[in-house]
């Protein structure tokens, strides 16, 4: 019986799989499995990324002879409503892990989608924001204050794509993964979840410094 | 004891099963997925060393072409050489002012990012980490090969870029603005393929931090971790922490250069002698900011593993316990620490202010303190030893006074009143090139001579390699030692015909000729160790597993232990430090292994086999 389960589970994984300790549980000293030291260590990483690109629009605006105010020429609505919008991604994000982990599959598919959909949401307003902006012939080639909005909004606005797309394979491969290895399935969207908050965090230091200040 | 020996038989039993029905069944892996798209630490680890081995040779054959043009400047090269080159680049065998440039920013880029630190980190960090901390692999396998296989198209990249209209990127490996951004495309290739080796880098160094934390065996605490690890994991927060401001940086100069943006190009830029168009504002100093901050760990990052491997191979060969273990650990720490502040000591003669410059010179000189605690505790390991002089023993104890050089003759570079002098000339490359060169690639041949027959099952040649070592030694000095001469005579490091037309360099400009003899001659060097690596591969001495007597646990693993499979038989349990070598009271031999337990804690088995170290178990299956 044994030799036939091991024969299909070769048939469908490919090749014999080298078992890795704290994949899934926590090794009991360190009190962390190892995707979740790995998205903490990855998002230091980003605080780096981010932090390079805040110091340069902190050193490009203290260095030029004027600098317009960013609610001069943003939309301030908008983007508040971007703020609330991606804080309640957050919300649903930390939902939908709790119910995987109290066993709910239905209800933690639809905070996941919740938290997709909000994700959508974010890039459809971010979306609107640009194409007027480009509309007025505002581009990153236009001065400093522009190129340094279009970078930093930019790339907050590809780190929600990209978050996006694993909450999108997450959702597709709900079922199967949650039948066959429920708390690695778990695991996978708490640690989607941590990188969901960081990028949630860098909107959150985005939005005055960009749009207020 | 005999909970063991069954864990053992059981582990055996079903390895075993598990090959046979591999075999009847026919799942073996695949070709592409064991050897080419491979998840086993060990061969990515193999990859990782042929591919930056390559491309060692590579930026070598390119420092080689220039070497020729400053010894030799106006004359014409050797057709062959010519031929290598092109028309385009060498037109009637005259190597063209802007090729010699694309071939020093190439050397560099090369050099840095695509042979020493992936050989260091991925390399020997991939092979040797895993096994030495007792793991069946790293934490994250696919990951692993997955930035292998971000770091070869990156690499290719790069030297894709001789081929667009413009050729190479000539700016320098630290590719400054505004000359970079106004450059030909290959700069945006160089940009790009940055890219993917920041990747590479990044997904390494999370997979080796924790790998380090999350699987090291039962027993094996911090303070009993090798110097190696220790050196491997810093390495890793350098890299995890100090690359993000650069790919922040290449994001900007990208969009510079692609989408008109000014963040690094000044208003009223004048190029050949028009206006460029642009919004202005920007400032290029930010790009040196950006970029030292990353290349200052960086230079850690090109040492540290070195520094590991030296540990190592000195632990091993004077036979007694590293002096100073803690010490080292806690300097390493500290330098890991300091190098995140000493970058702008790059950056004196930028008009930065004298607060800025007295702050890094500050912090420049504090670094070299835990340097030097590394490199006496290494030094004071030699004391009352009787050592070895196997051969990586010998690329080891030339390490220590090669890399001492280069260390000492960097303090006059860090303070900024001696800098003025020295700032961009030959002294500043023969300062770094000791460092890496007789300093950091020593080292990675000590690794490849040591590391080898836990790889292959197989020695290299003592005397071939020995050829190699005296003739590395003698004419890297030859090439390096003459460029401090030169530049305290204030010869500027970038001329394209060595300094010809300025009469101060008049007095030293004959030993261009004996720099670019000595690296034709390292070239030949080099030959011994290419034939003797891989004739060693099929034809080498075959050995036990644990050759040089060792302490650390992967020499506790199988001789080349097979693929696919983890690395460990039994999971190892760790019982004692790294490097209990000449154990007083210990009359069986010079040294325990950590896995072996204490003698007095389990009683002894009163019939049977009892109690083998591993070694004793090697000797018995060879």
């Amino acid at each position: 019986m044994d030799a036939h389960a091991a024969h299909a589970g070769h048939a469908d994984g490919g090749h014999h799989e080298i078992e890795i300790p704290y994949t899934v549980h926590a090794r009991p000293d360190t009190g962390v499995y190892n995707g979740k030291l790995g998205i903490w260590l990855f998002l230091a990483s980003e605080v780096m990324l981010f932090g390079a690109l805040f110091s340069t629009l902190v050193l490009l605006r203290t260095s030029a002879p004027n600098w317009p105010r960013g609610a001069d020429l943003l939309n301030v609505p908008l983007a508040t409503l971007n703020t609330f919008v991606l804080i309640a991604s957050s919300v649903t994000v930390i939902l939908a892990w709790a119910h995987l982990r109290l066993g709910n599959l239905g209800k933690g598919k639809l905070y996941l989608a919740l938290t997709l959909l909000c994700g959508l949401g974010f890039m459809v307003i971010k979306t609107i924001e640009y194409t007027t902006k480009f509309a007025a012939h505002h581009y990153p080639s236009s001065d400093n204050f522009y190129a340094t909005y279009f970078v930093l909004t930019g790339l907050h606005g590809l780190h929600v794509l990209g978050g996006m797309i694993v909450f999108a394979y997450l959702l597709l491969t709900a079922d199967k993964w949650y039948a066959q290895k429920r708390d690695q399935f778990t695991n996978r969207v708490e640690v989607t979840g941590l990188y969901w908050h960081f990028v949630d965090l860098v909107w959150i230091f985005l939005f005055p410094i960009l749009y207020l200040l | 004891m005999y909970a063991r020996d069954a864990q053992r038989t059981l582990a055996e039993a079903l390895r075993v099963a598990d090959e046979e029905h591999r075999d009847q069944g026919g799942h073996r892996p695949s070709f592409i997925r064991q050897y080419v798209f491979s998840t086993d630490h060990k061969w990515i680890g193999i990859q990782y060393a042929v591919t930056a081995l390559l491309f060692l040779l590579l930026g070598f054959s390119m420092m080689l072409l220039m070497r020729y043009q400053l010894a030799w400047p106006g004359q014409p090269f050797p057709a062959l050489l010519a031929k290598i080159m092109g028309d385009s680049n060498a037109p009637g065998g005259m190597m063209l002012p802007e090729f010699y440039n694309q071939l020093g920013a190439m050397h560099g880029t090369v050099m840095v990012f695509l042979a020493i630190v992936p050989l260091a980190v991925g390399a020997f960090g991939n092979y040797v980490v895993p096994l030495q901390i007792g793991a069946p692999d790293m934490a994250f396998p696919k990951l692993n090969m997955m930035s292998y296989w971000l770091y070869l198209p990156g690499g290719l990249l790069m030297l894709l870029s001789f081929l667009v209209p413009g050729g190479a990127p000539s700016s320098g490996w630290t590719s400054y603005p505004p000359l970079s951004v106004i450059a030909p495309h290959g700069q945006t290739i160089w940009i790009i393929g940055m890219v993917f080796l920041i990747t590479s880098s990044l997904l390494g160094s999370i997979n080796f931090i924790v790998t380090i934390f999350q699987l090291r065996a039962k027993g094996l605490t911090f303070m009993r971790l090798p110097f190696f690890v220790w050196a491997q994991l810093i390495t890793s927060f350098l890299l995890l922490l100090a690359f993000p401001p650069l790919e922040a940086a290449a994001i900007l100069q990208l969009m510079d250069r692609v989408a008109g943006t000014s963040f690094f190009m000044p208003s009223g830029l004048i190029v050949s002698g028009e206006k460029y168009v642009n919004a202005g504002g920007g400032n290029p100093l930010l790009w040196q900011h950006l970029f030292w901050f990353l290349a200052h760990p960086e230079v850690y990052v090109l040492i540290l593993p070195g520094m590991g491997i030296i540990a190592e191979v000195i632990a091993n060969n004077t036979r007694k316990p590293l002096w100073g273990y803690r010490s080292l650990v806690g300097a390493g720490i500290f330098l890991g620490f300091m190098s995140f502040v000493v970058w702008a000591h790059h950056m004196f003669m930028t008009g930065m202010g004298t607060a800025i410059s007295a702050f890094f010179q500050t912090t420049t000189m504090i670094i070299s303190i835990p340097s030097v605690i590394i490199l006496t505790a290494l030094i004071i390991s030699l004391w009352g030893a009787s050592i070895r002089f196997t051969v990586p023993m010998l690329f080891a104890l030339a390490f220590l006074p090669m890399f001492g050089i280069g260390g000492l003759t960097g303090l006059p570079l860090g303070l900024a009143a001696a800098d003025i002098h020295l700032h961009d000339t030959y002294y500043v490359i023969g300062h770094f090139h000791y460092v890496v060169a007789p300093g950091t690639i020593f080292a990675m041949f000590a690794g490849i001579y040591y590391w080898f027959p836990k790889a292959t099952g197989r020695q290299m040649n003592e005397t071939l390699g020995k050829l190699h070592f005296w003739g590395s030694l003698i004419f890297m000095n030859g090439i390096f030692a003459p460029m401090f001469l030169q530049g305290l005579a204030g010869v500027s490091r970038r001329l394209y015909d060595g300094g010809e037309q300025y009469m101060h360099a008049r007095p030293v400009l004959h030993t261009n000729v004996l720099m670019s003899v000595s690296a034709f001659l390292l070239l030949a060097a080099q030959l011994p160790f290419i034939f003797n690596f891989f004739h060693s591969i099929f034809k080498g001495k075959r050995v036990g597993s644990n050759v040089w007597d060792a302490t650390t646990l992967e020499w506790g693993a199988a001789t080349a232990p097979p693929l696919g499979h983890g690395n460990f038989e039994v999971m190892p349990v760790v019982y004692r430090g790294p490097y209990e070598y000449s154990v007083p009271g210990h009359t069986e031999s010079d040294f325990i292994p950590q896995n072996v337990p204490d003698t007095d804690t389990p009683p002894a088995p009163a019939i049977g086999g009892g109690m083998l170290a591993p070694a004793a178990v090697a000797q018995k299956e060879a």
